[in-house]
C-alpha cells in the first residue's frame, strides 16, 4: 500500500490562511496595531483590559482570532518553507522546524491563551 | 590527466534577472510579515490571558513609535498581499464559465478584491459593534 502524501494537508492550510489574510489581513493589522494603541473607533475600547477581554470571551471572536493566528502562521510557514529553497537552503529538518514548527507551537499557544482568557 | 572544469553559471541572485521573478519573490516575501503579525497578535492574546497588568504593558508597547511604524508597514504589505493573492487566484482555480464564455482573469481579480474590501468594512463595523 502506498503511503499518502501529507502535502495536500499543508497546502490546504496554506490556501486557507492566504485567503483569510487576503480578505481581512490589512484591516486586522490596522485595527489591532494602529486603531487599538491610537484609540481610533473601536480601538478605544480594545485598548482597555475590560473591553478586550469582553470581546475575547465571546465564542465567535475566539474562533475568529484562533483562525487568524493559526492560519496566518500555517500560510506563512508553507510559503517560506518553499521559498527558502529558492535562496539555496535545502528543505530539511531545520528548515521544517523553523517554518512548520513555529506554526504548530503558535497554534498550541493560541489555544491555551484563548481558553485561559475565559468564556 | 587534466581535470575538467566546465563553466557553471552561478544561481546567486537568479530572481533579480527577470522582473517576473522579482514580482514572484516580492509576493512570496509577504509571508514572513504575515507570520510576524500573527505572532504580535498572539502576544496580545497571551497578555490578555495573563491579566490586566500584562495587557497594559502590551498596549504600551503597541503605542511605541517603533511598533506604530511597523504596523503602518504591515498594513502596506498586507494590502499588497491581497492584490497579489487575487492576481494568482485565476491560475489556481478551475475556470468559471458564464453564458458559454470563460470569465476573464481580470474580472476574477477585481471581483475578489472588491469582496475583500467588503469583508474589511464588515470587520471594522463588527469590531465597533462588539467593542
Amino acid at each position: 500500500m502506498s503511503r499518502r502524501s501529507s502535502q495536500p494537508f499543508y497546502w490546504a492550510l496554506f490556501g486557507a490562511g492566504g485567503m483569510l489574510s487576503a480578505l481581512v489581513g490589512a484591516m486586522m493589522v490596522f485595527t489591532t496595531g494602529l486603531a487599538l494603541p491610537l484609540g481610533i473607533g473601536p480601538g478605544a475600547r480594545l485598548s482597555t483590559y475590560e473591553g478586550a477581554s469582553a470581546i475575547v470571551r465571546s465564542l465567535p471572536a475566539k474562533l475568529f482570532l484562533f483562525a487568524v493566528v493559526s492560519l496566518f502562521l500555517w500560510h506563512a510557514a508553507h510559503r517560506m518553507y518553499h521559498t527558502v529553497h529558492d535562496f539555496g537552503i535545502r528543505p530539511g529538518a531545520i528548515a521544517w522546524t523553523c517554518c512548520y514548527g513555529v506554526a504548530l507551537l503558535g497554534t498550541l499557544v493560541a489555544l491555551v491563551a484563548l481558553f485561559a482568557a475565559g468564556f | 590527466m587534466a581535470v575538467r572544469r566546465p563553466y557553471v553559471r552561478t544561481m546567486d541572485g537568479w530572481w533579480r534577472r527577470d522582473p517576473f521573478f522579482v514580482r514572484y519573490m516580492a509576493r512570496e516575501m509577504t509571508a514572513p510579515f504575515v507570520a510576524l503579525y500573527a505572532l504580535v497578535l498572539l502576544a496580545g492574546l497571551v497578555c490578555l490571558a495573563l491579566g490586566p497588568a500584562a495587557y497594559e504593558d502590551y498596549v504600551e508597547v503597541l503605542a511605541s513609535p517603533a511598533s506604530l511604524a511597523l504596523h503602518v508597514a504591515l498594513v502596506g504589505v498586507l494590502v499588497y498581499h491581497t492584490f497579489t493573492w487575487f492576481q494568482i487566484m485565476p491560475k489556481t482555480m478551475p475556470p468559471i464559465v458564464l453564458r458559454g464564455r470563460r470569465l476573464s482573469a481580470a474580472a476574477i481579480t477585481s471581483g475578489a478584491v472588491a469582496v475583500a474590501a467588503l469583508c474589511m468594512a464588515v470587520l471594522w463595523l463588527l469590531a465597533g459593534w462588539l467593542a
